[in-house]
């Protein structure tokens, strides 16, 4: 998906925000471009495409992910079966929300992110430990993450249950500030 | 000795329980935390699964925007949300602030609006406060010198459970602006022409601050409308420090301090303003005496020229051409020739009382075109009575536009007001993304006179000549 600047209104329309779970987004996935108005599959949208069957990675065009915060654009990717998307700019909410639910945002050079487009279904493997792709032909780059978001996600670790253990560090913030909200 | 600091390092430093490591972020303390319908639903029940209540409900403010109707009634009684799962989620907000002690300005509050209406209406947003809230426009509370910025429906459970977040400290970007807005030039014209300037990604992993002249003759709503675009340009909070119009703005608001306390905050606010010499990681100038009023042409808000122009011809790239087919325009062509069928004024952009009165000052006395539908929809309750008391509604309802309830509407068309497709609107809110509207509505982003220059047209039209 070479597009740039997909935002999350595409990766989910706003109309489909009212639910209240979190649960069942995968159907309404990219839902305005994988759909024709009449409801039937879009063969000319790459996810409606043999190529794309099985696939768990998505790659898309530059600065993914932006516009609206809603953290339904990585519950509906997730939902859908996909656990990375690659791309050579990552939106900064986006990339939040995404960590925080298991979905891996990559960020490539325009080389690794150029062969990818022009392979698709291509089998490329990424590893979590060493936060580096490799690529079929066995070139390897490695690809920025926060330490501690590799932590959480290879140690399981709750950021919730992270941030209760500090409550005594954040009740002393609360009395010691000089003025209070 | 301290070096000097920016607004953003103050407000930061100023917030940290914990201060970041290479291995752990840092623990920032949220001293106000904005709630919605659309996006907290999951983090409620994520509380209700680990037997978690909300640790400050006094920093904790709720409305209801996103799903609202805005069809005009008599009472509120009498207003009936559009859909089963609109309907739903506006009944989980009212439950859910009731289970956890909850503020809520719901259906029956005088204060109900939209979220980033609100929060400065009510005086909770100032100067020097950290503000979250699961929406991205929260950067509008950044025009009084908060650090503010929209967070995912995790964050908000994880601020709601311990009023903190897990944050890296973002990069700082100046944007001078500097000059004086030539008449018929908006805050909405500056903030399309900067990220027409800088990209929609120019601003991603930063926080801006924007200064100089320009910015110090803008008024407070002004000012906000330059900070709600600043995630537009991919920045994660928009900042303006604090002077004399923002104290002036939050004098007597009812949960601004009192007394010995305002003077002792106003005090602390005015010295958040960045230290002389302070250093930014990026900084960029614009020119205010150059600005035209902007209109977008394509479908994210970076593509944008002044509305006189012709669209631009970049179509060896495939996502310029494809903005350009879903949009159905050409290059090469002016965008005043393009045929309006609707005209929204309001969102969390450009829906306050002065937004409202530059665009009666254009309708007074003028028609909006045959087969144009025009929309007005103030951001909060407040405005709505505020632009009454001055007959500003008669002035729109007049020219044939409608007047509308409070609410988000037609921005993002979740509450029953769409643009049909195929349509063309010319819109104040901010994002022109595919379907933002409507399926298939073609949106135009433009100031609130532009808007209701093109409404009296049919036509995207400068307002200039109209003053
Ligand atoms: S007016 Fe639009 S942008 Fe603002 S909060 Fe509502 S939906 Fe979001």
């Amino acid at each position: 998906m070479s597009a740039t600047d997909i935002d999350t209104d595409q990766i989910i329309p706003a109309r489909f925000l009212t639910t209240t779970s979190r649960e069942g987004l995968g159907s309404k996935l990219f839902h305005d471009w994988r759909f024709t108005g009449n409801g039937a599959a879009n063969p000319e949208f790459i996810l409606n495409q043999s190529e794309s069957d099985g696939c768990e990675i998505l790659v898309a065009g530059r600065n993914f992910g932006c516009g609206s915060s809603r953290e339904h654009a990585p519950w509906a990717l997730l939902d859908y079966g996909l656990r990375a998307v690659i791309s050579t700019e990552i939106a900064d909410i986006f990339r939040s929300n995404s960590l925080k639910n298991g979905l891996l945002p990559i960020v490539v050079n325009k080389a690794t992110h150029d062969w990818l487009l022009d392979n698709p279904g291509c089998e490329v493997r990424i590893d979590v430990e060493k936060s580096t792709i490799t690529l079929p032909n066995g070139t390897m780059a490695t690809y920025p993450i926060d330490h501690f978001a590799r932590y959480c996600l290879l140690e399981g670790i709750d950021q919730l249950g992270f941030l209760q253990n500090h409550s005594d560090a954040i009740t002393n913030f609360e009395e010691t500030r000089p003025w209070k909200p | 000795m301290h070096t000097a600091r920016t607004l953003f390092e103050k407000v930061w430093s100023q917030h940290l329980v914990k201060d970041e490591t290479p291995e752990t972020p840092a623990i920032l303390y949220i001293d106000l935390h904005l709630i919605h319908e659309v996006t907290t639903p999951q983090a409620f029940s994520l509380l209700r699964e680990r037997k978690l209540g909300v640790r400050r409900p006094d920093l904790t403010l709720g409305t209801m925007d996103h799903s609202t109707p805005t069809t005009p009634v008599r009472s509120f009684k009498d207003l009936a949300v559009v859909g089963e799962g609109a309907a739903n989620q506006v009944i989980k907000m009212q439950e859910n602030c009731k289970e956890f002690g909850l503020e809520l300005h719901g259906f029956d509050s005088d204060f109900r609006g939209i979220v980033h209406v609100i929060g400065p209406e009510l005086g909770a947003t100032q100067p020097g406060k950290t503000i979250v809230c699961g929406d991205s426009h929260t950067s509008t509370h950044g025009a009084f010198g908060a650090l503010a910025f929209g967070i995912g429906t995790t964050e908000v459970g994880h601020v709601l459970a311990t009023q903190c977040l897990l944050q890296r400290k973002p990069k700082t970007l100046a944007i001078n602006i500097n000059g004086q807005l030539q008449s018929g030039v908006t805050a909405k014209d500056v903030i399309l022409a900067t990220i027409g300037h800088i990209g929609v990604d120019g601003g991603t992993g930063h926080v801006i601050e924007y200064r100089g002249s320009a910015i110090d003759a803008m008024d407070m709503e002004a000012r906000m409308t330059v900070c709600n675009m600043s995630i537009e340009a991919g920045a994660r909070a928009g900042m303006i420090a604090p002077d004399e119009t923002t104290i002036a703005y939050l004098d007597g608001r009812p949960q601004s301090p009192r007394g010995k306390d305002w003077d002792m905050a106003v005090a602390r606010w005015l010295a958040l303003r960045g230290d002389p010499g302070a250093e930014f990681d990026k900084s960029i100038s614009i020119n205010a005496d150059e600005l035209s009023p902007m209109a977008t042409f394509g479908t994210n808000p970076g593509m944008v020229i002044p509305v006189g122009d012709v669209i631009p011809d970049n179509t060896g790239d495939a996502s310029f051409r494809k903005a350009l087919d879903y949009m159905q325009l050409s290059p090469g062509k002016p965008l005043s020739q393009s045929r309006v069928d609707v005209v929204f004024i309001g969102s969390c952009t450009n829906s306050r009382v002065s937004d409202l009165q530059q665009a009666a000052d254009i309708m007074r006395g003028r028609k909006v075109a045959d087969g144009v539908r025009m929309l007005v929809v103030p951001g909060s309750q407040q405005i709505k009575k505020a632009a009454e008391l001055i007959g500003l509604d008669k002035v729109f309802i007049e020219s044939g536009a409608e007047w509308r309830e409070s609410g988000c509407s037609m921005c993002l068309g979740m509450n029953g007001d769409t643009v049909p497709a195929g349509h063309l609107s010319v819109s104040t809110s901010n994002r022109n993304f595919e379907g933002r509207q409507g399926i298939g509505a073609r949106t135009i982003l433009a100031s609130p006179m532009t808007a209701a220059a093109s409404a009296i047209e049919g036509r995207v039209a400068d307002p200039r000549r109209y003053l």
